[in-house]
Parts: C-alpha cells; sequence; structure tokens
C-alpha cells in the first residue's frame, strides 16, 4: 500500500496505483486518473460508464467486466475501446476509484 | 418422502449425491440427479488428447456406475427451473418438484461468442480442446501439421481451468520437440490478461517458464474477430496475429438452462454467496462447482473442496439452522510444464500460490510452485483418485476443504499471505 495524491487529495493505492478505498474518489480524482492515462476530458459517455462501474461495484462488491458493462449499462465493446483503449475494464476500474478488476483466479 | 434434485451429474453433482446420500435417511429423503446424457467426461484428461498421451477411452464412463445405490439418475434435458414454485421443468414437460434444489449444470463453451471463430475455418484451422469432440479433432490437426504458427487464444476470462491454456502450450512446446520439428514452430499466446496468470508470484513464475520454452505473449488482447479466410485473428483494438493453427478457449457460460430460468449473471452463472453457496435466488436451492458466479477458479478441485463445505449447509438449512460453514475459495491445481514435470498450486481467495511443500510441511511430498517429476505423476495418478475416491465424496488423506498455510513458505513483502498464516 502506499498513497499517491490525485487533484490535490492525498489517497491510498496498491503497487499498480489502483485506489483501495472507493470512498475517498471525487470526479476530480477521476479527472486526473484519465488525464494521465490519456483520455482528456471524459465525456458524458464515459461518465455513464463510471456511474455504472461505482453503482455496480458498491452493489456487488467487485468491479464490473467488460461485458456486464456492455450489457447493463448499454455501451457497445467497440465504443468502450474508444472511450478506454487497450485494456477498458481495467481502466474504466481505475478511473473510476476501484480496484484492479480480478479476470482469472 | 422429501425431495432433493441435484441437477447436473458431473464432478460436483456427482459428489454431492454421494455425500447427501450417506448423511441423509432413506427413508426420509428421496435423492434424484438429473443430466441430459450418460456420459461422464474426466475433464482434466481433455489436455492430454490432441498430444496423443491420452485417448477417448481414457476420459469418458458412464454416469451411471458413479451415481450411488438410493440415488435415482434420470437421463433428460433441463427446461427450466421454477424456484417460487420448488420445481423443475424437464425438456419433456415433466415436472419435478423439490424441497432442496443443488444446480450443478457447470459450464460450456460458447464459441459463437466470438465473430467469425464458427465461421468455414471452425475444426479445420480453428480448434478447441474444452470439449471431446474438439480435442480429438485437434489430435488429428496436429498430426498433421507440418510447421508455421499455432495461436493459443484465450477469448474472455473466467473460464475453466484457468491454468489449462499454458498447460496446452508447454505441452505442445514438449510435443513439437518431440517431433524433432520445434524449430518449424512459433507458439503464441494471445490473453486478455495482462500477464501468463493474474496471481504475482505464479504469473512471474510461469512467465518465466513460457520465456525459457521460447512461447511468445501477447497479453491484453481481446480478441474481436476471426477472419479464418486470411487467418488473422484481430482484437478490440486493432492488433492483428496471423496463424496457421488457432487454438481457442472460447467464452465459457453457463447452462442454457440457466438463460432459459432467467436464473444467470451476464454469462448465466448462477449469482452464489461466496462463502455459504446459497444462490441469491432462494434459500432452499444451492450451488456447487463451474455453474456458480463465484471468484474461486472454475476446477473439479474447487468442487471437491465446495463439497464438504455444501454439505454442512445442506444439513443446517434443512434442519431449520442458518448455513454457518465457510468456503474460503479453495483450489488446488497440478499445472504440466512438459518433459514429464509438472508444478503444483494451492490457493484461497485470499492467498496466492506459494512456493513450499504439499500436503505435508518439509516432507511434501508434492513441491508447491516449483517443477518436478514427482508432480507429474501426481497429476496422472489423479485420474484414479478422481475415479475412485473424489466422486464418492469422500475425503482426500491430508487435504483440508480449507486451504493450509502448512509448508507454504509466505514472502515477506505479501502481507495478506501473513494474515492467513
Amino acid at each position: 500500500m502506499s498513497t499517491a495524491t490525485f487533484a490535490g487529495v492525498p489517497v491510498e493505492v496498491d503497487a499498480e496505483g489502483f485506489m483501495t478505498n472507493p470512498d475517498e474518489w471525487t470526479p476530480e480524482i477521476a479527472e486526473e486518473i484519465a488525464r494521465q492515462n490519456g483520455i482528456d476530458p471524459l465525456t458524458e459517455r464515459h461518465w455513464a460508464v463510471i456511474d455504472f462501474c461505482r453503482r455496480d461495484n458498491e452493489a456487488k462488491g467487485t468491479p464490473p467486466t467488460v461485458r456486464r458493462i456492455t450489457k447493463q449499462a448499454g455501451v457497445p465493446t467497440k465504443e468502450m475501446y474508444q472511450l478506454f483503449p487497450k485494456g477498458p475494464g481495467i481502466l474504466a476500474a481505475k478511473i473510476s476509484g476501484l480496484t484492479k478488476p480480478k479476470g482469472c483466479i | 418422502m422429501k425431495k432433493l434434485v441435484i441437477l447436473g451429474g458431473g464432478t460436483a453433482g456427482t459428489l454431492m449425491s454421494a455425500k447427501m446420500r450417506r448423511a441423509l435417511p432413506r427413508d426420509e429423503w428421496s435423492i434424484t440427479i438429473v443430466d441430459q446424457d450418460d456420459d461422464h467426461v474426466y475433464q482434466p484428461g481433455l489436455l492430454f488428447i490432441p498430444f496423443g498421451m491420452y485417448e477417448r477411452r481414457d476420459v469418458i464412463r458412464s454416469r451411471a456406475r458413479y451415481v450411488p445405490k438410493g440415488v435415482d439418475l434420470m437421463l433428460s434435458g433441463i427446461d427450466v427451473i421454477e424456484p417460487d414454485d420448488n420445481r423443475v421443468r424437464l425438456a419433456d414437460g415433466t415436472l419435478l418438484p423439490y424441497d432442496f434444489l443443488v444446480i450443478a449444470t457447470g459450464s460450456r463453451i460458447a464459441p459463437a461468442e466470438l465473430e467469425g471463430l464458427t465461421g468455414p475455418g471452425w475444426q479445420k484451422s480453428i480448434f478447441d480442446f474444452y470439449t471431446l469432440d474438439g480435442a480429438l479433432k485437434l489430435h488429428q490437426a496436429l498430426e498433421d501439421f507440418r510447421g508455421g504458427r499455432l495461436v493459443l487464444n484465450v477469448q474472455e476470462m473466467p473460464i475453466k481451468c484457468p491454468v489449462a491454456p499454458l498447460e496446452f502450450l508447454f505441452l505442445a512446446d514438449w510435443y513439437f520437440h518431440e517431433r524433432g520439428m520445434r524449430d518449424k514452430v512459433e507458439l503464441v499466446y494471445a490473453t486478455p490478461l495482462d500477464g501468463a496468470f493474474t496471481k504475482p508470484t505464479a504469473s512471474a513464475l510461469l512467465g518465466g517458464v513460457m520465456e525459457e520454452k521460447g512461447i511468445q505473449v501477447e497479453t491484453l488482447f481481446n480478441a474481436g474477430e476471426v477472419d479464418s479466410e486470411k487467418r488473422i485473428l484481430s482484437s478490440w483494438d486493432e492488433r492483428e496475429i496471423p496463424y496457421d493453427l488457432l487454438v481457442s478457449i472460447p467464452t465459457n457460460m453457463g447452462s442454457e438452462a440457466i438463460e432459459r430460468s432467467d436464473m444467470g449473471d451476464e454469462l448465466a452463472f448462477v449469482p452464489t454467496d461466496k462463502h455459504t453457496l446459497q444462490a441469491e435466488v432462494a434459500p432452499n436451492v444451492f450451488v456447487i462447482g463451474d455453474a456458480t458466479d463465484l471468484p474461486s477458479s472454475k476446477a473439479g478441485s474447487v468442487a471437491h473442496f465446495q463439497g464438504g463445505i455444501l454439505e454442512q449447509n445442506l444439513l443446517d438449512a434443512i434442519a431449520g439452522r442458518a448455513p454457518c460453514a465457510d468456503f474460503d475459495g479453495h483450489a488446488n491445481c497440478f499445472v504440466e510444464t512438459g518433459f514429464g514435470k509438472a508444478l503444483l498450486i494451492d490457493f484461497n481467495y485470499d492467498v496466492e500460490p506459494l512456493p513450499g511443500r504439499f500436503p505435508l510441511a518439509k516432507v511434501g511430498p508434492l513441491k508447491l510452485l516449483e517443477e518436478s517429476r514427482m508432480n507429474h505423476w501426481g497429476k496422472l495418478a489423479f485420474r484414479w483418485i478422481y475415479w475412485n475416491q473424489l466422486l464418492s465424496g469422500r475425503e482426500l488423506p491430508f487435504v483440508d476443504s480449507h486451504m493450509s498455510m502448512t509448508g507454504k513458505k509466505a514472502p515477506k513483502d505479501n502481507p495478506v499471505a501473513h494474515v492467513a498464516a
């Protein structure tokens, strides 16, 4: 565990920079993590995904998979890759202040 | 007469039927197990079929032979589960009422989920080995292979037996060496994960084994389409991997009966309490094995460990008590690394695979996270254990349902492992 400062706020992050406490997250933090990952600005479509990720994480206790986001939030896979290039599931979780999705177990 | 119905006569369903038949009085409880056919496949053996190490007859037996006396086996498809009415509707319309239900319907491959996968190249230059038919056809394709690029792609997580794709590549490396043509074959692993495996210590080690064997790894590769005319696998972020032979681990999904019953998540796995194994849908429905949505591995060892927990929780629920046995996510997997050696990993929800000895500290005889011949013999011997002990719901010597830290070496920088120790 270490501390990182986003938008002037110190928060706890893991070794890969994922926030460990979703309650410390703010929309300003999301914007800064997005910028550091080459996404600027966050559009309405980004926010639709981020809002879903946060709600779903609260309900389920784990960040949603890309498949779950596409089905439940109505954002097609192709668009997910445009919004969050490379690894949309991982990047969306990071920007949403959630832990790294556990793909494999 | 009260009724316990078990859906699925695979590893989990069969071992649960045996445990519950011993636990429940025969004059009070009937137990019925439903499966669509009488073919019980020893799934860990499918890995060996493409390389000619096993044949069809080594992996398939009659389900009826392993369903214990006093349990009725019904060979029928399942239409839907109706949890509000405590009954299951079978394919022919027959209604099967229950007092308690165990869902053990497993997982299946869904190749149609990737565009182009089941196109003109399917079973010509594209194969799976998660079905007996696929594994047998892949064997022929490997025998006929004269060289080129073999790409193994994991379409999407979670998959049954998350180490099987790595084992396939390790065995392919060995197989082509033996045939004296390893220098004519390029082996590529295209995975949606960010490494060989996600658990950090094992991922670093397995990644090292891949490198040693000259297997290329393409990480964060989320396949979006296969063009089987041009033989190109492309990802959503527009990377292209040409192949001569594509071995696919297609999307894994739960049973179609779960989909029809509208009881699954987006992959038709059943939402289940990760500790008690109770289905979210109703207190008299429990789920075991691959059919669950738990964040544990989909593997026979997991079904076995869950079995001990589920037996206690079913008996509690039947007696009107709250289920209190607590599943910890325990999994135990042999990982074939080729040339007659294997690794062994043992882990749970909280503790990643660690080095050490298993099951006894210092003695072993099996080594954790380290290649050895003994581990390979262990994997081969496991087939006997599977048919003769595991399916009858017996505990295995020295191996508990809950993971033990005995013999494991916790790294100093892993606080989780320390807490659990």
